[in-house]
């Protein structure tokens, strides 16, 4: 009964749906603030009922009600319970329920928090909100939906694809998709803006926080994402440019220009129209990549159950929001005054040269991403772009950004001063340059080019600190003063110098890995050792154990240094009872930021085990960085300036005047 | 560059700056396809369109029955076959998970100089019926496998 009530509670909000995409527009239009007032209240019910129906499937996995079709297809009574819960969004109908409770709370918090927005945005935010909302749960209910019953109950379930079955599932898809969808709040600004045909420096200074927020989870997934492929597929590959990977990139990348746009538009009331489209492009390709992963074009272990009627009408909401956000554009894009010009050296000069440089290398990666879709659908011809492609072409577009990055804060707005910022980074640029050839001396050799590379990363990561440097004004000022001044730099300073900073640290660790790592593939029996980055691999045989829904045979390896034993590590192979489905576990090990991992192959007939040992270092920097980032980008969004509600214009414009003036 | 440049200067130089950006990015993808994309194919269509050794193909198909030995270490051979015709393989490396006889298997590497397919990666890429989907649709069109046939194990 529980189960139908869901069902219903979902058919209620797909109502409540309807109205809030009509009633508040209307309202904005006629100046009605009864209309317009009840833009807030229903998209918290609308919330509401959402989270009920999401709730109610939660239960029925955690419950194991094997009644249901969802819960028999993705579930078994011995998982544990953290796999059962995470299981409801281990699948099609259950994500998609998850993406769309998640856009109902962005919803329900630009609602909550929208206070001090004009009554009529808000109202024509809400409902286009609604807009996406409705086609999304009119995708669930009649697609996909995820209370079907079986009659009669089986006793048991078919269980999660083993692949799954992992702590990531439980944190990868809810970040991933608080950064995905959180963009539809900056798609629905920039709709509403354009419906009303009026936008300025507030409307910016309404969005950043949100894009920031979504920009700041989306970090957060593509790193959890990235971490779980490279401990679970025993591949020890961390990004393998899967078409799947793309889908998610694509929006950071947009993302992340979006990010600095918003900001050139709030201070300097510059790049207006293009802001509005780049809100529009980020959550074109959230919603691109959603089809992409959820029509079953592509096979991997996102694509689940593959039913074509699913893939066109997630084309129909695409074609929908994409096509008709542009055509809004175009016809009204032209009625926003656009802002003025401005010097190519300075803050927003350098912003601009972002914007171009991510948007850029964003429709190279979509390029990539869908040739070969659109080759086979064409001619039928299959091809497949892989790893070599992205490598050549984004990383090289990415070099000029990279060293472009550190330049961007130390410039001013308006005429900055780019022989100024040249000598106040020419001794980070030193530094650099030396710790990275002293890496690889340390590391016993390399490739000049990287070198190079590590260089850029340490070049990141000493630009970040002379920003703060400069800002505090260390070295001109007592040490005291100087301090004082940096404890009192707002937040957003300290944001932006943690997300540079981090991204220094994910290329040190990318370069790296890349350049230092070693693989080894070996045959072992009992008793025999491998070397591997300096360490000793003893391999004491082969165990086998029983695990709730699988049973496994766990390889066994002592890893000493200079003959002294100094840890353990487990390695093993799994076989899932209920699928008959075989995984990798790799053993991996951590010393600092480098790691050891172990992953097992098949035996041979003398009787020995082929293993694959790789030496992994400084590879923790890779997803570290990314923490560094995410860190920076919620420090950024405790930043009064951005804190939604807290500024007065008055408080604002003092705000500014602390700035350093150069 | 010079602080006295007129409003129409600064425009154009800006415009021009981003033209030749995104020229080279354009030249640059155009490269990376020319050298780096992998055609996909099945035994049966080699024998219609030769393959020159030395370039990058994804090879698509069944491992034929029986195919499968362990040379030393860790290289194996196989065959991959799409009921016309059989290639043989040899990889060096561990074999995914999934990789089992009679099943679907995507290899990426190219041939060397006596029409042997040396193999730098197996994709263990597979939905649930353990079927690559390239191969899925390769059989269908030959009429060797059909919708449903590739049940779970």
């Amino acid at each position: 009964m529980i189960i139908e009530i869901g069902h219903y509670a979902l058919v209620l909000a797909l109502a409540t749906g309807f109205l809030l995409s009509v009633l508040p527009l209307m309202g904005a239009r006629r100046g009605d603030a009864a209309l317009m007032a009840f833009a807030p209240v229903g998209s918290v019910v609308q919330f509401v009922l959402v989270a009920f129906a999401f709730g109610v499937l939660t239960w029925a996995y955690a419950v194991s009600d094997f009644s249901v079709l969802n819960v028999w297809d993705n579930s078994h009574s011995l998982m544990p319970m953290i796999y059962k819960v995470s299981g409801v969004w281990g699948n099609h109908e259950g994500s998609m329920l998850l993406w769309l409770l998640i856009l109902t709370l962005f919803s329900a918090m630009v609602a909550l928090f929208g206070r001090n927005l004009p009554d009529t945005l808000r109202a024509t935010v809400l409902s286009v909100q609604a807009w996406i909302t409705v086609a999304f749960l009119l995708f669930i209910l009649l697609t996909s939906n995820p209370f079907l019953r079986l009659d009669p109950a089986p006793a048991e379930g078919q269980d999660l694809n083993p692949v799954l079955q992992d702590f990531g599932l439980a944190i990868h898809p809810p970040l991933l998709y608080l950064g995905y969808v959180g963009f539809s709040v900056c798609f629905s600004f920039a709709v509403a803006a354009l419906i009303e045909g009026r936008i300025d420096a507030a409307w910016a200074r309404w969005v950043r926080p949100w894009t920031l927020a979504a920009w700041t989870f989306l970090t957060a997934g593509i790193a959890m994402g990235s971490y779980w492929a490279y401990y679970e597929l025993g591949w020890g590959g961390w990004w393998f440019w899967d078409p799947v990977e793309n889908a998610s990139f694509m929006p950071w990348l947009a993302g992340t220009a979006l990010l600095h746009s918003a900001l050139v538009m709030e201070k300097r009331e510059a790049l207006k129209i293009w802001t509005v489209l780049l809100a529009i492009m980020t959550f074109s390709l959230s919603l691109l990549g959603t089809f992409l992963v959820r029509s079953g074009v592509l096979t991997s272990v996102h694509a689940f159950a593959t039913d074509p009627s699913r893939g066109i009408f997630i084309l129909a909401i695409l074609t929908f929001f994409i096509g008709g956000a542009f055509v809004l554009f175009a016809w009204r894009a032209p009625t926003l005054k656009s802002g003025g010009l401005f010097a190519p050296i300075s803050r927003e000069g350098a912003l601009v040269l972002n914007n171009l440089i991510l948007t850029v290398s964003t429709a190279t990666v979509l390029t990539g991403t869908l040739y070969p879709l659109v080759l086979e659908t064409l001619t039928g011809e299959k091809i497949s772009v892989g790893a070599p492609f992205f490598n050549l072409t984004f990383g090289l577009l990415m070099i000029p950004l990279l060293l472009a990055v550190p330049f961007g804060p130390l410039l001013a707005w308006k005429r900055g001063d780019l022989l100024g910022a040249l000598q106040r980074l020419y001794v980070a640029a030193g530094l650099a340059l030396a710790a990275g050839f002293g890496l690889l001396y340390a590391q016993s050799g390399g490739p000049v080019v990287a070198a190079l590379g590590l260089a850029i990363g340490f070049y990141l990561v000493f630009g970040a600190l002379a920003d703060l440097w400069y800002r505090a004004n260390f070295g001109k000022l007592s040490f005291k003063v100087a301090f004082a001044r940096l404890k009192g730099l707002p937040r957003s300073a300290f944001g932006t110098a943690l997300a540079h900073l981090g991204l220094g640290v994910t290329v040190l660790g990318i370069v790296a890995v890349t350049t230092f790592q070693t693989e080894h593939v070996v045959e072992m029996r009992q008793g025999e050792t491998a070397e591997a980055g300096g360490y000793t691999l003893l391999f004491d045989g082969m165990r086998e154990a029983v695990g709730p829904n699988f049973t496994e045979e766990r390889g066994h390896f002592t890893v000493s240094r200079g003959g002294v034993a100094i840890a353990d590590v487990w390695s093993s192979k799994r076989l899932y009872t209920a699928r008959r489905m075989p995984t990798t576990e790799a053993g991996i090990l951590s010393f600092g930021a480098s790691q050891l991992y172990v992953s097992l192959g098949d035996h041979m007939e003398d009787g020995g085990l082929v293993v694959r040992i790789w030496w992994k270092p400084f590879i923790l920097c890779i997803w570290g960085g990314a923490v560094i980032m995410m860190i920076g980008g919620f420090v950024s969004l405790s930043d009064r300036r951005l804190r939604v509600g807290a500024p007065s214009r008055r408080a604002k414009l003092a705000k500014v005047a602390l700035e350093p003036a150069e | 560059m010079s602080r006295r440049m007129t409003r129409k200067q600064k425009r154009l130089a800006v415009i021009l700056g981003g033209m030749s950006f995104i020229l080279v990015a354009v030249l640059l993808v155009m490269f990376a396809f020319s050298q780096s994309v992998a055609y996909f194919f099945m035994p049966s269509d080699l024998q219609k369109a030769a393959v020159q050794p030395g370039t990058r193909i994804r090879l698509g198909g069944l491992v034929e029955e029986g195919s499968v030995k362990r040379g030393a270490g860790s290289t194996v051979s196989f065959h991959v076959t799409d009921g016309g015709a059989s290639v043989p393989v040899t990889y060096t490396g561990i074999l995914p998970d999934l990789f089992r006889e009679g099943q679907g298997v995507v290899t990426e590497g190219a041939f060397d100089g006596s029409h042997a397919f040396v193999a730098d990666s197996v994709l263990a890429k597979h939905d649930e019926n353990y079927m690559p989907k390239e191969v899925a649709d390769g059989l269908k069109k030959k009429g060797v496998w059909k919708e449903g046939e590739g049940a779970k194990p």
